[in-house]
């Protein structure tokens, strides 16, 4: 996973609750096989519409996706993820996510901010009044930036640290190997077994 | 202090517990389906990898499944690819796999369950949000990521946080009439599709309690709709007879351990959840969406909401896009709602007792006339059932299209779609923009509802139909 610790980088504000990951990436798109070349499909309904904001010319290059609440809401689909990365975000603020969204994101580097709505309001109409407005999200300091906002936001230490190293959290576990096999010689004879082996 | 079921089954799991860490948490099943796996083996396979624990993992086909002419190759390439893809993955990695054609082939909830693999105090995961299903039997089960599909796979295990308990109590007796679906309904009406947002939910009380398995598994389908990690019933003596006798659930002496273990699973009395809702189940009547996210519901017999009702600037505005989606006007009945298309099935209405219910209301009836119904069945054992009863009869003389098992119209990755602006009933449980098809505008409801809406042409509950002199039920 790539490492996250701070970026820069201009806005798209999606003025939208509870955007789902069939709006994300529709379920024709995850017929692929890889994790890539799925931004043509993000937003994809919505793209056909010439106004939507991600085809303004101004947030051409916008790597910073500003959110409604309850963004990621809907399918477990990691392709939702890709897509936003594959178009070239690197972070998303919202006032809330979807919780397996979130975990999907923080998995893959891609940082999901949560900010109070107001807050989030104000960045959405920061980016409105002045599409050039740049907006940081530093992660060492847990600090979003953007003219003259500052806002602070909390990430567990954990998701943080792993973000900051970019981690990967299967050679993680398995420092933990021993732990998983102690456990595995005491689980009941009656648990389920998909064939024997 | 005492714990709830939610914290008991957790408790269970810890392979390893370190301060300023998640949990690592063991799981005992892992389902897998051709969506959300291939970029896992590709994962595995780059870093020398292996399947950890052959004998606790399963797949089977589902989501790009056609259900009609299976015997013949899948006419769209891409789907064909992806289940070639499972295919030969499993095939190379070992893992146990129900292929299209195969009889233990189905929809993958409906799958793990019928199987008895799904057991009380298990934990399952599976790549699909709506594994929170398997909670009806007192399981902790939720939906991962391809990422965390990849980790389960080589790892066993799952880094993961704990989230917080939420009791719904339903208080009281459901009403003739209404079923599991309309309450999951209601309940998501009633807490919003962010509600349940970072707990897991104990669904309990006496409405709970006198549900059958398979309607305890509708309630269940439904947390993620909620917003919710995981949904879960205690199991009781209904969970034990479902179980018992099948495939992979335990025998003889196994079988008396686990019981005895399954009935430790129950909250105990001085447990304290984060938060409670009660809802009275005595209150409740069918219940439809009008919009296009799962919170956005209302009794049949209300009518379309006006967005300015609501306080809420965001939930005006949702409301605002929806109508303005779905084609149509505040105020309008929802009796009144005309449908082109009626969808039966998915792994939240896709088991026996849910065709048994729609083929009764549909026994003796027709379809009306310009409605298309399709009947997708959840499995292919559950198909097997119905046309052991002669349900398959029922609807295909009754007009309805009679299908082989699969997702379905549900998410629409096969050829079964709605066309723009066509409009549906489904007892499905997405009605998010383009779900069914791009343009497609869908209505969730129950099995019943569907078949009454069916046979009238527009939103109705088997009240509605009036009773037809003509009508000869056949009687199955
Ligand atoms: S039936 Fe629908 S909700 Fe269930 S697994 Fe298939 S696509 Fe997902």
């Amino acid at each position: 996973m790539e490492a996250f610790t701070a970026h820069t980088g201009r806005a798209v504000p999606l003025r939208r609750s509870n955007v789902d990951t069939d709006q994300i990436i529709p379920a024709h798109w995850l017929k692929k096989v890889t994790r890539d070349g799925f931004e043509d499909g993000l937003f994809e309904a919505w793209r056909k519409d010439s106004d939507f904001v991600l085809n303004r010319p101004e947030r051409q290059g916008a790597t910073v996706l500003v959110a409604g609440p309850d963004f990621g809401t809907g399918s477990s689909r990691e392709h939702a993820v890709w897509a936003l990365q594959n178009y070239g975000f690197k972070t998303v603020v919202s006032s809330r996510f979807a919780d397996i969204f979130r975990g999907n994101s923080l998995k893959n580097g891609l940082l999901t901010v949560v900010l109070p709505q107001e807050t989030v309001e104000r960045l959405q109409e920061l980016t409105e009044a002045d599409p050039t407005v740049e907006i940081t999200v530093d992660l060492e300091s847990r600090q979003v930036r953007a003219a003259d906002l500052t806002a602070d936001f909390e990430l567990d230490e954990n998701a943080r640290w792993r973000l900051l190293n970019g981690l990967d959290d299967i050679s993680l576990t398995l420092q933990n190997e021993t732990d998983i096999s102690t456990y595995e010689s005491s689980r009941p004879t009656f648990k389920p077994r998909t064939i024997q082996v | 202090m005492g714990r709830t079921l939610a914290e008991k089954v957790w408790d269970d799991h810890v392979v390893r517990r370190a301060e300023g860490e998640p949990d690592l948490l063991y799981i005992d099943l892992h389902l897998l389906h051709e969506v959300t796996s291939p970029q896992a083996f590709d994962g595995l396979r780059q870093n020398g990898r292996r399947v950890r624990r052959l004998d606790l993992t399963i797949a089977t086909e589902d989501h790009n499944t056609p259900t009609v002419d299976i015997d013949k190759p899948i006419a769209d390439p891409v789907s064909r690819a992806q289940l070639e893809t499972l295919r030969r993955n499993c095939a190379e990695f070992g893992v146990r796999l129900h292929p299209l054609g195969d009889v233990e082939q189905g929809v993958v909830h409906v799958v793990g369950p019928q199987l008895g693999l799904t057991q009380p105090g298990t934990t399952v995961v599976c790549g699909d949000s709506h594994t929170s299903t398997h909670g009806a039997f007192g399981a902790l089960a939720f939906g991962i990521g391809t990422s965390q599909v990849e980790h389960v796979l080589a790892t066993q295990t799952l880094p993961l946080a704990r989230p917080r308990t939420m009791a719904i109590t339903v208080e009281g007796e459901l009403p003739d009439g209404v079923t599991a679906k309309d309450l999951i309904l209601a309940i998501i009406a009633r807490i919003g599709t962010g509600g349940g947002q970072g707990y897991i939910l104990e669904y309990r009380g006496p409405a709970i309690e006198k549900l059958s398995m398979e309607a305890r598994m509708t309630i269940c389908n439904m947390s993620i709709e909620a917003g919710a990690r995981a949904g879960m019933i205690a199991p009781d003596q209904t969970t034990f007879d479902y179980l018992h006798g099948r495939d992979h659930a335990p025998e003889g002496e196994d079988w008396d351990a686990a019981v005895a273990y399954w009935k430790t699973l129950r909250t105990d009395d001085d447990a304290v959840f984060d938060a409670e809702v009660i809802i009275n189940g005595a209150e409740l009547a069918p219940f439809v969406t009008w919009g296009t996210n799962p919170g956005q519901g209302a009794p049949l017999s209300a009518s379309v909401p006006d967005p300015a009702s609501y306080d809420d600037a965001s939930e005006r505005l949702a409301a605002e896009k929806a109508l303005e989606y779905m084609g149509l006007t505040a105020g309008q009945p929802l009796r009144d709602i005309q449908v082109d298309t009626v969808f039966v099935g998915s792994c939240t209405n896709g088991r026996i007792e849910d065709l048994r219910s729609a083929a009764a209301i549909l026994d003796g009836r027709k379809v009306a006339d310009g409605v298309r119904m399709l009947v997708v069945p959840g499995s292919v054992r559950v198909s097997l059932q119905a046309v052991a009863e002669g349900l398959d009869k029922v609807f295909t003389s009754s007009g309805a299209e009679w299908r082989h098992a699969g997702c379905s119209m549900c998410l629409g990755m096969n050829p079964d779609q709605l066309a723009p602006g066509e409009r549906s009933a489904s007892t499905s449980n997405r009605n998010f923009e383009g779900r069914q098809g791009k343009g497609g505008r869908t209505h969730l409801v129950s099995p019943q509802v569907a078949a009454a809406t069916a046979v009238l042409g527009h939103l109705a509950s088997p009240a509605d139909l009036s009773d037809d002199a003509a009508r000869t039920p056949a009687g199955v």
